[in-house]
């Protein structure tokens, strides 16, 4: 991770919720660049430019206006260039339901969005980590299932 | 009297580079932008040649050394999980530093400080990696595999497994059979 920052990308509607997540990543001791998208359809606007920067991993609120969470996802894994982009689902929601069907969708991560600050640094510092492994230690992509 | 030289900085840091590597008779590729690539293989004592050498111009092989030797914990560990049965009994720190042959404690903290994770984490991740590969490529049971990696019970491996993904094994498979069947519709397997 040396020298390198790692590229984040946050879409929520929620906008205490996007600065929560950006003081979080500051507080951290990992080196990382934070973008934030305030729906779907802004975030897929940009990705979808031909010359947009991807993401290291990128983290999707579930519900937000415009274009959902399940359909950026979805939208996400049929487009060439980004459907190896690594996904966490961040969402306030905890149905077995959704987090079955974001898996299997393609998401590799599912965040229940923590309710204090700590166990959010927690929580995200271990996603980047873990995230970091898969790209670096030559795990399989395929089976980088992690809920939190 | 008095004179002013101007320097050619990247000519005068090429021949240093040069200078320093033909020193140490090792065919190499200058990149540029201090970026070498050794067209044979260099010893750790040659890299360690080069860093005393560059030194004394206030140059330095940058994290190499160190990233070098956190790729190879993580090959050990790799091998150890994936292909070393025999040794699965062998306690891991023991292993490690008898292969790499740094005190446990040095490969350690430089594997904390460059990853940001324990030794021991990448370890679990490791063997969990292993376990879900299992789980879909063959048709070992989770007991098989349990003992196949020396967990002392099927309810450590799926606690452990649990712990690490936050789902569980029969979670992992039931999920990946569904998005091959989403992937791939009309094959049938």
């Amino acid at each position: 991770m040396q020298h390198k920052d790692v590229f984040i990308i946050l879409a929520d509607d929620d906008e205490d919720d996007r600065l929560f997540f950006e003081d979080a990543f500051e507080e951290l001791k990992i080196d990382t660049k934070v973008s934030t998208f305030k729906d779907g359809l802004e975030l897929m606007n940009y990705l979808t430019q031909e010359d947009s920067i991807l993401p290291n991993i990128l983290f999707l609120d579930l519900n937000m206006p415009k274009k959902s969470g399940i359909e950026c996802l979805t939208e996400i894994k049929k487009i060439n260039r980004l459907k190896d982009i690594a996904i966490a689902i961040y969402s306030t929601s905890a149905s077995e339901e959704d987090i079955e069907n974001t898996f299997v969708l393609g998401a590799n991560v599912y965040i229940k969005k923590p309710n204090d600050f700590k166990k959010l640094k927690k929580v995200l510092s271990n996603v980047v980590t873990i995230n970091w492994q898969y790209h670096t230690s030559g795990l399989n992509k395929d089976n980088f299932l992690l809920r939190l | 009297m008095k004179i002013f030289i101007k320097f050619d900085f990247t000519a005068v840091c090429n021949k240093l580079i040069e200078e320093k590597l033909s020193e140490l008779g090792v065919k190499h590729k200058v990149l540029g932008f201090g970026e070498i690539e050794f067209l044979e293989k260099i010893t750790e004592d040659q890299l360690s040649q080069l860093n005393n050498s560059l030194k004394e111009y206030g140059s330095e092989v940058i994290e190499n050394q160190k990233s070098i030797l956190v790729q190879k914990i993580k090959d050990t560990i790799t091998d150890m999980v994936f292909n070393d049965d025999e040794n699965i009994n062998v306690k891991s720190s023991v292993y490690l530093s008898e292969k790499l042959d740094h005190s446990y404690g040095y490969l350690s903290n430089l594997f904390s400080e460059v990853t940001y994770t324990s030794i021991e984490n990448f370890i679990i991740l490791q063997k969990i990696e292993y376990t879900k590969q299992l789980i879909i490529n063959t048709d070992l049971k989770i007991t098989d595999i349990a003992y196949k990696l020396n967990y002392s019970s099927v309810a450590h491996l799926s606690t452990q497994f649990k712990n690490t993904t936050g789902i569980t094994p029969s979670a992992f498979q039931r999920i990946i059979t569904k998005r091959r069947e989403l992937n791939n519709p009309k094959k049938q397997e």
